[in-house]
C-alpha cells in the first residue's frame, strides 16, 4: 500500500502545485507508516526534485505519445500506476488538467472522489475530508467509503513543506492502446511569459471602476512589482477591455490566490463566489459602500487612479529594501 | 444527432445558504432554484444544434418531483423533451450512474453536461459519465462544432485555449463560452405554452454503489470586519500586507 500524487510537469518544471500535493501526500503516509509514490509524465530530474518534498519513489512515465496533454491516456496512465502500487489514496491537484483526469481515474479504479478537499483529512477512519460547496459559501464534510480513494486538493489548502528523503526512480511504460488516442490536440494558444492566473500567488484585478481599457497601465504596473496575474469582473470582459481569459469569478475562472487584489470591483455575489477562496483579500473602491468591504480583509477607500500608481511605488521600495 | 443535456437544478447564486436536520442537509426552504448556470450555456448550444442541423435534444436532471419546473423551463427554452430519474442525487458517481443508463437506452450521440455544478462544486459529473460509457471527454469546453461524426472542441487551459479533434459519440463538460451569454436562450410565452404539451418522462433509478457520503455541512467563521486604511497612509497597508498577513 502507498500514497499515489500525480505530479505535473509543464513546460519543463513541476508546478509549485505538485510541491504542495507533495506535502500533503507525506503527511497522511507520516500517520499511516506508508509511502509516497509520484507517477510524472517526461519529467525531468523528477527524484531530486519531489524528493526535497517527501516523495520516496517516482515512476517517470517517457513517452513521445504523451508530449501533449491527453486526458484518457493520462488517467489510463495514473489508473495502472495505483494498481502497481496497490495505492489506497490517490492525490491530485486542482488544476485544469488534473480536475479533468480525477473523475475519469476514479471511475477506472472504482473509486470514490471528493474534489475541492481544503485541509488534510478530518479522519483516515472513518475517512473524511472537508471541501469547498455551494461556490465557497459553505464547507461539506465528505465520507469516502470505497477502499481506493481519489481526492483533489485545493491550491494553498495545506502549503509546501520541505522534508527530504532520498527518492528512487524508475521508468514506468504503462499499456496504452489506440482507444485512449482519439482525442487529438491540433492546436493551443497561451500566452507566453506572464504569470496565469491559475499559477499566480498574487492576482490583481480590475473592474468597471477603471473606465476603460486605457487605464489598465496602472493595474499592471502594480501586478509587474508584485509578480502577480492580471485578472477581470465580467463587466469588463463583457465590454471587451480585456480578454475574456481574464474574466474571473463563477462563470469565468476560479482564484485561490494568496493575495487578491480589486481595483474598481464593486463586489457583486457571483465575483465573490469565483474569487472568495482566496487568502487575503485588498479592496481599492471610490464607493465606501461597495459590497467587496464586506469580505474584505484591507480596504482603502478613494480613487483608484490616485491610490494605485502610488502603492506601486510603495511596493517597489518595500521589494528593494527586503530583497 | 441525439443530444442529451444534463440539467443541475441548483439555487440561485444570490441564495442564502443554509442548513437543517443538525447540518447534515441543505436547507431547500424559501430557496429560488435555477437551471445550473454552466448547464444553460450547454442547453443554448444544443439547442442552435437543433435549429441548424436537426438535432433532437432531450433533457434530464436526477432528482425529486420538485425539481420538475427547472425540467420545464428547460422545454420551454427550446428542448423536444425531458426526463427525470427520479431518486435523491446522493453523490455524484450515482447520478453519472444514472445518466449512463439513460444515455445506455436513449442512443444519445452528444452528451452535454456543466463542468460543475453550483451547489456540491464536484465538477465530476460529466468525467465519470464518459468513464462509465466508454465515450471521449472533453472538460472545460468553451467551443463545440459538430460536422457529421466529426468533433472540434475547444477547451480553456491554463493562460489560453486549446483546439481538440475528435468524433462522436462524445461527453463534454461544458461553460460559459459555449454560447456566448447574451446569446442565452431565455423562455418566452410561446415556449413556455409548449412546454406544458412536451413529454416529461419519469424513470425510477438503477442500482449504484455508494462511494461517498455528505456527512455533515458548515459555514465558514464569520469574517471579522474590513480594515480600512486612509488613501495617504499606504505605508501602512505594505505593512500590514507584509508583517500581518504575510503575504508579500
Amino acid at each position: 500500500m502507498s500514497i499515489l500524487i500525480y505530479a505535473e510537469f509543464a513546460e519543463g518544471k513541476f508546478k509549485k502545485t505538485a510541491f504542495e500535493l507533495a506535502s500533503y501526500a507525506k503527511k497522511i503516509a507520516g500517520e499511516t507508516g506508508t509511502t509516497v509514490t509520484a507517477i510524472t509524465i517526461n519529467a525531468a530530474d523528477a527524484a531530486a526534485q519531489l524528493g526535497t518534498y517527501g516523495v520516496d519513489k517516482v515512476l517517470n512515465v517517457k513517452s513521445d505519445k504523451l508530449t501533449a496533454f491527453n486526458a484518457k491516456a493520462y488517467a489510463d496512465a495514473i489508473k495502472q500506476a495505483a494498481q502497481k502500487e496497490s495505492a489506497k489514496i490517490v492525490l491530485f491537484n486542482s488544476t485544469t488538467d488534473s480536475i479533468y483526469i480525477a473523475p475519469l481515474v476514479a471511475v477506472g479504479l472504482e473509486a470514490g472522489y471528493a474534489s475541492n478537499v481544503v485541509a488534510q483529512p478530518i479522519s483516515l477512519s472513518p475517512f473524511q475530508v472537508k471541501r469547498n460547496a455551494f461556490s465557497n459559501k459553505a464547507f461539506n464534510i465528505t465520507e469516502i467509503t470505497t477502499d481506493i480513494k481519489v481526492l483533489t486538493i485545493g491550491k494553498n489548502s495545506y502549503g509546501v513543506f520541505e522534508n527530504a528523503v532520498s527518492a528512487t526512480e524508475e521508468d514506468f511504460s504503462p499499456s496504452l492502446n489506440d482507444g485512449d488516442f482519439t482525442v487529438k490536440v491540433e492546436s493551443s494558444e497561451k500566452v507566453s511569459g506572464k504569470v496565469t492566473i491559475a499559477d499566480a500567488e498574487i492576482v490583481v484585478s480590475g473592474g468597471r471602476g477603471l473606465k476603460g481599457p486605457e487605464n489598465w497601465g496602472i493595474l499592471e504596473d502594480l501586478a509587474t512589482a508584485l509578480g502577480a496575474a492580471t485578472a477581470c469582473s465580467k463587466p469588463v470582459s463583457d465590454l471587451g477591455w480585456r480578454p475574456h481569459s481574464e474574466h474571473v469569478g463563477q462563470t469565468g475562472k476560479p482564484v485561490a490566490a494568496n493575495l487578491y487584489i480589486a481595483i474598481g470591483i464593486s463586489g457583486a455575489i457571483q465575483h465573490i463566489a469565483g474569487i472568495n477562496s482566496s487568502k487575503v483579500k485588498v479592496v481599492i473602491n471610490a464607493d465606501a459602500d461597495a459590497p467587496f468591504f464586506k469580505v474584505a480583509d484591507y480596504g482603502v477607500v478613494g480613487d483608484a487612479f490616485e491610490i494605485v500608481p502610488k502603492l506601486t511605488e510603495k511596493i517597489k521600495a518595500f521589494k528593494a529594501q527586503n530583497s | 444527432m441525439k443530444i442529451l443535456v444534463c440539467i443541475s437544478h441548483v439555487p440561485d447564486t444570490t441564495a442564502k445558504i443554509n442548513f437543517a436536520n443538525g447540518d447534515s442537509e441543505f436547507d431547500t426552504n424559501g430557496v429560488p432554484f435555477v437551471i445550473n448556470p454552466n448547464d444553460e450555456f450547454g442547453l443554448t448550444r444544443a439547442i442552435w444544434f437543433k435549429e441548424q442541423a436537426g438535432a433532437n435534444v432531450t433533457v434530464v436532471n436526477v432528482g425529486g418531483p420538485d425539481t420538475e419546473p427547472t425540467l420545464r423551463k428547460a422545454l420551454a427554452i427550446g428542448a423536444d423533451e425531458a426526463i427525470r430519474v427520479n431518486a435523491n442525487p446522493t453523490d455524484g458517481f450515482f447520478v453519472a450512474k444514472q445518466l449512463a443508463e439513460v444515455v445506455k437506452n436513449g442512443g444519445f450521440d452528444l452528451v452535454i453536461a456543466g463542468k460543475e455544478s453550483l451547489d456540491y462544486n464536484g465538477g465530476m459529473v460529466g468525467g465519470m459519465l464518459a468513464g462509465l460509457l466508454g465515450y471521449d471527454f472533453v472538460n472545460a469546453c468553451i467551443n463545440l462544432e459538430v460536422t457529421g461524426t466529426d468533433v472540434k472542441a475547444v477547451r480553456e487551459i491554463d493562460g489560453g485555449k486549446e483546439t481538440l479533434s475528435t468524433k462522436l459519440p462524445l461527453v463534454i463538460g461544458g461553460q460559459k463560452g459555449l454560447v456566448d451569454e447574451k446569446d442565452l436562450k431565455i423562455p418566452v410565452m410561446r415556449g413556455i405554452m409548449m412546454a406544458r404539451q412536451k413529454v416529461l418522462t419519469v424513470l425510477e433509478p438503477v442500482a449504484s454503489n455508494i462511494n461517498t457520503k455528505a456527512v455533515k455541512f458548515e459555514k465558514p467563521a464569520p469574517k471579522s470586519a474590513v480594515k480600512l486604511i486612509s488613501a495617504d497612509n499606504l505605508d501602512e497597508l505594505v505593512n500590514l500586507l507584509h508583517n500581518e498577513a504575510k503575504v508579500i
